[in-house]
């Protein structure tokens, strides 16, 4: 980075830890980004001249005289319509051997929207997934984590629900994504066809851990130019938020703050929601939908990262393996869409809440009778009917590689209801037993 | 002259202003960054050093930034025209603001000062009042919204003039009274109130006593929630808690509804300002909007303002109060605002307590929820604030901070089981685990003897008992296998199914179920206690489940049906049919009374 005529530079390093520094400087502006020894840093704590630093790929090498330049502004992106089809580094730099981007500089991080602007979602996005549209519909605006083990598929899926949803614009930020993955999606997004609708800010297992810092932000201020300039409804998938929350409190441990819960900072709901509330219906048609990933330890989401997620998102879709069916099932009993009340059985059929209900509800009876038959105890007949149910309805509807229209999805809800119950049994209001029931 | 400073230190939000006069704490100054300013509250003082916490984005601020300092703390700006307004957690009106985007520095005014109002003189000349006394109304809406002398007014004074009725601005002088020294004091329609500070005009407050219906069976049946009273809903996440309360919202039996939506989700509250202005009061048959204050400060707005807006809505609750109004305030989450108060406490470097959170948390969390309260003003009338809060517990634990400071603070006890949320038996509040104080107040049981019928509180204790044996019959039957248990388990089991079932469990998204009258739950709970009352004959525990599944099919019908219309009717025929088939001579028959001493027996061993 060649220093400009109006920038001010230091050479007085007071202090070094592993990922910021204590420059003396004056003039210098909160959350501004500076260049320490030609790496990109940015302003995190002024007192009085002392300015500290945080510095994104790390402290290693840098020497108390090294030169520090100041750049006067927040971190920002150029945006416009050249983004597209484009891939970026977390700094929004191309990595991919193209222009720079020459378009309106904007802030990242910028300011929220007023919520009397905001309108209320109101479109549901079909995935043919049944375990999200059945039981979790998606809705644009919304903002979804799934949440996975580590050795889940979560990336085809959320490679699906990419192209499937009909998004004008897709924006992927990697955090910490290994290169093979990142590899997949390029091809896979390829070979749909799809390249010019994807914007990608990628920072992979090969570059530094606190770099992620900046990689939603990024993404968020191209899909709000794409969904406030051009109404465009813009798709951002976030992956791995887990390890964005690591970063976060690498350098929280940095700056010597008190950790909370799991050695997190005391910030991270704050620091996760304005990220994740960037997801909105704007009144113009324009919307931005998040979908990120969230990875797990063990399945543990009372862990803090995925538990501050859960109580910001709009739900969370819970993958995991049916071993009565060999398959990657979407977990009913986890999994919540908090929006889908907005559409189902408004945008979709008029049974679709009861029936849903209705099978989840029976889902857990085989659940329990599979407890009492791990338990040694004689089943009833309404048990073994009830695990027979299950294992059908975790084949049929639950299972990730299901691909149909939500009508479909009802109408195997109804078969399996006939299949396997009385009209008791399965408690749906009686309109729609009168209407729907296959006899 | 006003004490002015400058810039030494930023963290965050969390700045350091070195000052050239005296300060107060709490008291609010602007920072002024290039032309914007910068709301902010000193939290803490040391020497010429005052730290603020400022509302807004600290972004592209510097050392040397000035600052001045207003003298005032945190205060709201009361008076006509704050109903059915959407405010942020400084009382900002958000609709008044034109941009899609929050600007930052953008202050906007709080009440209409152009806007003429039909005041109606209350009081007249030579009148002695206090503060908080009614000087005249004007019509809000559908509010008589009485004009009070303000709360800040000290001891007592005579009015020597009063404006006659006619229209005038919420800034046009309305009434002259003489203070206690003799000075004149020229009163208008607008008073100011510094936020933390309780409003303690009203005579007196006694202990709550006057049942407030929300219309959720759970609570008004189980747990009811009193006037004046308080209650929280801890919860894991997507268990529930929002959804309840924007049930209680639409429902509950109050004249105002103040919504703080505290660092939760915008689109929550975005629900609220689409369907509230659609949505009629079920009572009254006007626009829930109509009764409706919003304080909004979701998650992504400033974090400081997350702790003032608790204390907005509190305020102005604690105004209309005053004016003999029945005020419903409820908050959304409670845990953001302990939050916040957690990362302030930590950029200070204070010396945390429990989870990191400031020591004194307890104290600021009953603290709050004592404003709450049944009062009764000087004049004789008498209003109330019942204040529900919801709690977000890290990790669905209820051990932690927040949960524990909020159950040393209120009275009743909404706890909602993951379990329960899991298995879509919605409301998931847990009967067993949840409690309402109320229930053990005298006045309460005299109340409920006199309003809805003598010997109430024992027919809920009874309809308690009866869920906590279904749990005990149920873990026995899990222990022993279906077979490994006397028949009248399983019928022990099924019966608290049917509360569970036909009471707990409401459809919040159904157009009747979402709300029931205290009176259709009055009828529900006799029905459902005459069942569990009497004895049913069965040959096998198989018949037992099928039989009642039938029973709960017919009256989740009928919970579906407008009250006592002709399917309800039919369906209501058709239940006593079907129970008439296994009832055993109506009244309890002497076999069940026996075994089901032999499970309290086993219980009373357990604990010994
Ligand atoms: N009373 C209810 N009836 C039906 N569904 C409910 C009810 N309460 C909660 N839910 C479901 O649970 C989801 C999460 O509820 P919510 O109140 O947002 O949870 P919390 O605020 O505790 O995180 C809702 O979106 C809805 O799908
Ligand atoms: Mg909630």
């Amino acid at each position: 980075m060649k220093a400009k005529a109006f920038q001010k530079i230091y050479t007085r390093i007071e202090n070094i830890t592993k990922a910021t520094c204590v420059v003396e400087a004056e003039g210098i502006t909160n959350e501004e980004m500076a260049y320490v020894d030609g790496r990109p840093a940015q302003v995190v704590k002024i007192n009085d001249k002392w300015i500290t630093l945080q510095i994104f790929p790390g402290t290693q090498g840098v020497a108390t005289n090294a030169e520090v330049v100041f750049t006067g502004k927040p971190p920002t992106l150029k945006v416009g319509d050249d983004l597209r089809g484009r891939f970026f580094n977390a700094y929004g730099q191309p990595i991919d051997g193209g222009p720079a981007i020459d378009g309106e500089e904007r802030e990242i991080g910028g300011p929220s929207v007023n919520p009397v602007r905001r309108k209320q979602p109101s479109e549901l996005i079909a995935t043919g997934i049944a375990g999200i549209d059945l039981n979790n519909t998606l809705v644009t605006g919304q903002k979804i984590p799934f949440f996975a083990d580590p050795d889940q598929p979560f990336n085809q899926v959320m490679a699906d629900v990419a192209l499937r949803a009909k998004a004008d614009i897709i924006i992927l930020g990697g955090m910490g994504m290994s290169n093979d993955d990142y590899l997949y999606y390029k091809s896979v997004f390829d070979n749909a066809g799809a390249l010019d609708r994807i914007i990608s800010f990628m920072n992979t297992t090969e570059n530094p851990p606190v770099e992620r810092l900046l990689v939603p932000d990024m993404c968020l201020t191209a899909a709000e130019y794409f969904a406030t300039e051009k109404n465009y409804k813009v798709l951002a998938l976030l992956t791995d938020m887990t390890l964005f929350a690591d970063a976060l409190s690498i350098v929280s441990n940095r700056m010597d703050q008190i950790p909370s819960k799991d050695s997190m900072p005391g910030s991270l709901y704050s620091d996760l929601a304005k990220i994740y509330e960037k997801a909105v219906q704007f009144p113009d048609g324009g919307s931005i939908t998040i979908v990120a990933v969230t990875t797990l330890s063990g399945g543990d989401i009372t862990h803090a990262i995925p538990d501050n997620t859960g109580y910001i998102t709009e739900g969370q879709l819970f993958l995991r393996r049916d071993t009565d069916i060999g398959k990657v099932i979407v977990d009913p009993f986890r999994s919540l869409s908090r929006l889908k009340q907005l559409v189902i059985g408004k945008k979709t059929r008029d049974d679709h809440p009861q029936v849903m209900n209705a099978c989840v509800r029976l889902f857990a009876d085989a659940a329990n009778a599979k407890t009492k038959l791990e338990n040694g105890f004689d089943l009833t007949d309404y048990d073994k009917r009830c695990l027979d149910y299950a294992k059908e309805y975790s084949r049929e509807l639950l299972a990730i590689d299901i691909n149909v229209d939500v009508d479909k999805m009802l109408d195997t809800g109804w078969d399996l209801f006939a299949k396997y119950f009385s009209k008791e049994e399965v408690g749906i209001k009686q309109v729609f037993v009168d209407k729907y029931w296959k006899n | 002259m006003s004490t002015k400073g400058k810039v030494v230190g930023i963290v965050s939000n969390l700045v350091t202003i070195e000052v050239d006069g005296p300060v107060g704490q709490n008291e609010i100054c602007y920072i002024d960054l290039a032309g914007v300013k910068l709301m902010a509250e000193v939290i803490k003082i040391t020497g010429n050093k005052a730290f603020v916490q400022v509302f807004e984005s600290t972004r592209g601020l510097n050392v040397g930034c000035e600052a001045e300092f207003t003298g005032r703390m945190l205060e709201v700006t009361m008076g006509p025209g704050m109903l059915s307004r959407n405010y942020d957690g400084l009382q900002n009106d958000l609709n008044k603001m034109t941009d899609v985007f929050l600007k930052r520095g953008e202050y906007t005014p709080p009440l209409d000062n152009e806007r003429k109002w039909a005041f109606k003189p209350i009081a007249s000349e030579g009148d002695e009042v206090r503060g908080g006394d009614w000087i005249g109304e004007v019509q809000e809406g559908w509010i008589a919204h009485k004009i009070m002398v303000p709360f800040a007014f000290e001891g007592t004074g005579t009015i020597q003039s009063v404006a006659p009725e006619g229209e005038y601005t919420v800034e046009d002088t309305v009434a002259v009274v003489v203070d206690g020294e003799g000075n004149e004091q020229k009163l208008t329609m607008t008073m100011r109130w510094p936020v933390k500070v309780e409003v303690r005009t009203y005579k007196d407050k006694p202990r709550p006593f006057k049942v407030m219906e929300t219309g959720v069976r759970t609570i008004d049946t189980l747990n009811p929630m009193m006037e004046g009273g308080t209650g929280f809903i801890p919860g894991p996440f997507g268990c529930g808690k929002t959804v309840l309360q924007h049930l209680i919202s639409k429902y509950a039996e109050a004249d105002l509804i103040i919504v703080v939506a505290c660092g939760e989700r915008a689109n929550e509250v975005v629900e609220i300002f689409t369907e509230f202005p659609e949505l009629d009061d079920p009572r009254t048959g006007r626009k829930l909007m109509e009764r409706t204050i919003i304080i909004c400060n979701t998650s992504n707005m400033p974090v400081a303002a997350r702790e003032a807006s608790v204390y907005t809505g509190m305020t102005i609750a604690e105004y209309y109060r005053m004016m003999g109004l029945k005020v419903l305030l409820l908050a959304d989450s409670t845990s953001r605002w302990a939050q916040a108060l957690r990362e302030m406490s930590n950029r200070m470097e204070e010396l945390p307590g429990q989870d990191a959170f400031p020591m004194d948390l307890p104290a600021i969390v009953s603290n709050f929820y004592s404003r709450a309260g049944f009062v009764y003003l000087h004049n004789g009338q008498s209003g109330s604030i019942t204040f529900i809060g919801t709690v977000s517990p890290a990790g669905g634990n209820l051990k932690e901070p927040v949960t524990e400071s909020t159950k040393k603070a209120a009275r009743a006890f909404y706890a909602l089981a993951q379990q329960r949320a899991d298995s879509k038996r919605y409301p998931a509040i847990d009967p067993i685990d949840s409690y309402s104080k109320y229930l053990e107040y005298q006045e309460v049981v005299d109340y409920m003897d006199e309003h809805l019928e003598k010997g109430w509180v024992d027919k809920v204790l009874k309809m308690k008992d009866i869920l906590l044996r279904g749990k005990e019959a149920r873990d026995q039957i899990n222990i022993l296998g279906d077979d490994g248990v006397p028949i009248d388990y399983h019928v022990i089991f099924n019966k608290s199914e049917i509360v569970d079932f036909i009471i707990l469990q409401q459809d919040g998204f159904d157009k009747v179920d979402a709300s029931t009258p205290i009176k259709r739950q009055q009828y529900i709970a006799n029905k459902i206690l005459d069942i569990c009352d009497s004895s049913f004959d069965f040959e096998n525990f198989e018949n037992v489940t099928t039989y009642f599944k039938k029973v709960i099919n017919i009256m989740k019908q009928m919970n579906y049906q407008e009250f006592q219309n002709e399917k309800f009717n039919s369906l209501e025929k058709e239940l006593d049919d079907l129970l008439a088939e296994r009832r055993v001579n109506g009244d309890g028959g002497p076999g069940e009374d026996r075994k089901e001493t032999v499970l309290d027996e086993r219980r009373s061993g357990d604990e010994g």
